[in-house]
């Protein structure tokens, strides 16, 4: 090699003159952890942010707007006040007004969007919770353990779920907000427990495991604290879709009146309520609190792709 | 878990019965659907205070398996420790509960595996990782760990520890994360330090940075240290002793110079013979002809008489164990005189002399 002439490259010679030859040419500026990374490729996921845009939006509406359009399921019109039909849109009331009790279906949306919401999330967290635990415990251990559990997840797959959750609604609900969100939750655990079971069953071979039982770590940190931050991804890419399979499902129960008590709104209820009214031709009354449901199931389902995306760029074609 | 702290004396100053670790007729089996795998079969060695043991032999004699089984790391079932006695300060580990256990693991047993890039946990910081040992073992509190972390970084020769702490794993290239395994495993000052293969996945010049880093830290802790590789030059650099194991068993033991200058067993001549050395230009390489035996068929015998070119009559039928071998320390007809069968043609030291090894002592 020829040694550099004196002149032809000025600036790094003189840097190198300076400084050393023991300068820290460490490149990185700063750490970002996974969520920040993850966050990161969230962003560039345009579909994926107008989601978080709606969901957001709701989740404001659910939380503040019975604040202000307060739902009294006491207050009833004196008969000679009732009117069957409803009334449509109109500045007053935007969403139009229903038949029978004359409610404003904008305030039934708003109401209901704070039940319907408050379920599909809750429920499933429940079943997340459900799911992770009996996953992690079957892929961690194996064994006769594993084999008991995914018999047990075999056995509730092979349930006709939609029934089973209609009758358990229809005789432990008792139209209950909470005893409905455990009711989903305890019939929505499975699949998430299946998957929870395969990534344990590869990530526990890996040997950053292996070194935390050298460490001398007991089993339920390994699994709660090493093992499971790094099956999170695709529990909360699939936790993302059981929302949304959730709101429908909730939809579902109350429209055919086994869910949520009657007198309070959910989206369900509107429904459920607006049935006899559509020959009447009072479109406003359904159109709404559907509308909800498939902007909230829309947002939740690309929120998940993008999520997708985000935790998992391998899994992108 | 009041055990007090490995001082930092010199090896050399410690009464030579001072036996830190002492495995006896240690078996560990596997069951899997096609048999029994004997993938330890009766293997007896010990380990002073700061002593360091090298363990060669090539892939799937058990090297691994041993480590695994001082450790009690291996999933029981498929495997099992059928028979054997790990004494460790005068404790059988293999009668501890899986609780004292997990007390000894890490805090006096700690073990450096071979992938730096896989064995430590991508979603926390380094400093997490390190700090979770120290303050599992020695109680102290969050901010003291992270001390003790940054600490233990420092005595690795990692630069800016402070600021490497908070970093990832996947922002450190293969021999800084080595350096960060040594560090968590030295971060509880641990009386025996098990690396498995610590080098086999760096490159050249890391290797003799990591061995030169755990020479260091074992003679400024006073840690024993058993270090398993299938790479002679390793341990002709870093170990005091040395024991060679073939399928399961050990075959040779001895000092680094005797085995590795003037090895014993045809096994060992093979292995330091297959090392490529300069002078060896234009020639074929030495290989030992055969195959590791099937662990399902072992050859009655000898394990390696298939494969020995001094193979003779006892060594197709009895199997020569270094437990009565005579002279001791390796396991070989050639040399301990086989019950009812002629002497051998070529007797001991035949090799001596005859081997140039190309292996600096």
């Amino acid at each position: 090699m020829t040694p550099l002439q004196p002149g032809s490259q000025p600036d790094i010679v003189e840097i190198i003159r300076k400084e050393g030859s023991s300068v820290d040419y460490e490149v990185g500026l700063e750490s970002l952890n996974q969520w920040q990374l993850a966050w990161r490729r969230f962003r560039k996921h345009r579909l994926a942010l107008v989601g978080l845009g709606i969901l957001g939006f709701l989740i404001a509406v659910a939380i503040v707007g019975p604040i202000f359009m307060p739902f009294e399921f006491d207050v009833i019109p004196k008969p000679d006040q009732i009117v069957y039909q409803g009334r449509p849109p109109s500045l007053a009331h935007p969403f139009g007004e229903t038949g029978g009790l004359q409610r404003d279906v904008l305030l039934l949306v708003v109401n209901g969007a704070r039940t319907s919401l408050f379920i599909g999330f809750s429920s499933m967290s429940v079943g997340v919770l459900i799911g992770t635990i009996v996953g992690s415990v079957a892929g961690y251990f194996g064994g006769w353990v594993d084999n008991i559990l995914m018999r047990i997840v075999d056995v509730m797959l092979s349930l006709p779920l939609l029934f089973v959750i209609l009758v358990a609604s229809r005789f432990f609900g008792n139209g209950n907000v909470i005893l409905i969100i455990i009711i989903f939750g305890v019939f929505s655990w499975m699949t998430i427990s299946r998957l929870t079971r395969s990534l344990f069953l590869s990530i526990r071979e890996l040997e950053f495991v292996q070194a935390a039982r050298a460490v001398g770590l007991s089993d339920r940190r390994i699994i709660f604290r090493h093992i499971l931050p790094n099956a999170m991804s695709p529990i909360i890419v699939s936790a993302s879709l059981l929302i949304a399979a959730n709101i429908i499902a909730e939809a579902f129960v109350s429209f055919l009146g086994f869910g949520v008590n009657p007198i309070y709104p959910t989206w369900g209820n509107i429904l459920s309520n607006a049935l006899t009214f559509i020959p009447l031709g009072n479109w406003w009354w359904p159109a709404f609190p559907g509308l909800a449901i498939i902007f909230t199931v829309l947002a939740v389902n690309f929120i998940g792709d993008g999520l997708r995306d985000a935790l998992d760029p391998r899994s992108k074609e | 878990m009041s055990l007090s702290m490995a001082a930092p004396d010199p090896a050399a100053d410690r009464p030579a019965n001072d036996i830190l670790l002492d495995v006896r007729d240690l078996r560990t089996y596997f069951h899997v659907m096609d048999g029994t795998v004997r993938a330890v079969d009766g293997v007896s060695f010990s380990i002073r205070r700061g002593q360091t043991l090298g363990m060669v032999g090539e892939s799937g004699c058990g090297k691994s398996v041993t480590a695994l089984s001082i450790m009690r790391l291996l999933d029981i079932p498929p495997a099992e420790i059928a028979s054997g006695e790990i004494i460790f300060e005068g404790r059988d580990l293999l009668k501890l509960s899986e609780d004292e256990m997990r007390e000894v693991r890490g805090n006096d047993i700690a073990m450096i595996f071979q992938e730096p890039m896989t064995s430590l946990n991508p979603v926390f910081t380094i400093g997490d990782q390190i700090a979770e040992a120290v303050m599992l073992h020695q109680g102290l509190s969050r901010k003291e760990a992270w001390d003790k972390a940054i600490e233990s970084l420092r005595a690795v020769g990692i630069n800016n520890p402070e600021r490497r702490v908070k970093q990832y794993p996947h922002e450190m290239s293969g021999g800084m994360r080595q350096r960060v395994m040594i560090a968590m495993a030295l971060s509880c000052d641990p009386k025996l330090l098990i690396a498995d293969e610590p080098t086999t996945a760096l490159d050249v010049t890391i290797q003799a940075q990591i061995l030169e880093l755990i020479k260091e830290v074992q003679d400024r802790t006073g840690t024993a240290l058993l270090l398993i590789t299938h790479d002679l030059g390793v341990v002709a650099e870093t170990v005091h002793d040395i024991a060679v194991m073939y399928a399961g068993r050990i075959v040779e033991r001895g000092t680094v110079e005797e085995v590795l200058l003037s090895p014993k067993h045809p096994y060992t001549e093979g292995l330091i013979r297959s090392i490529p050395s300069r002078g060896m230009r234009g020639q074929r390489l030495n290989v030992i002809k055969g195959t590791v035996p099937n662990p399902f068929n072992m050859p009655e015998g000898c394990n390696f008489a298939p494969r020995c070119p001094y193979a003779f009559e006892p060594c197709w039928t009895l199997d020569p164990r270094i437990e009565e071998a005579d002279p001791p320390d390796v396991a070989c007809w050639l040399y301990t005189p086989a019950p009812g069968f002629p002497a051998p043609k070529r007797g001991a030291g035949r090799v001596a002399g005859e081997l140039s090894t190309g292996v600096r002592s």
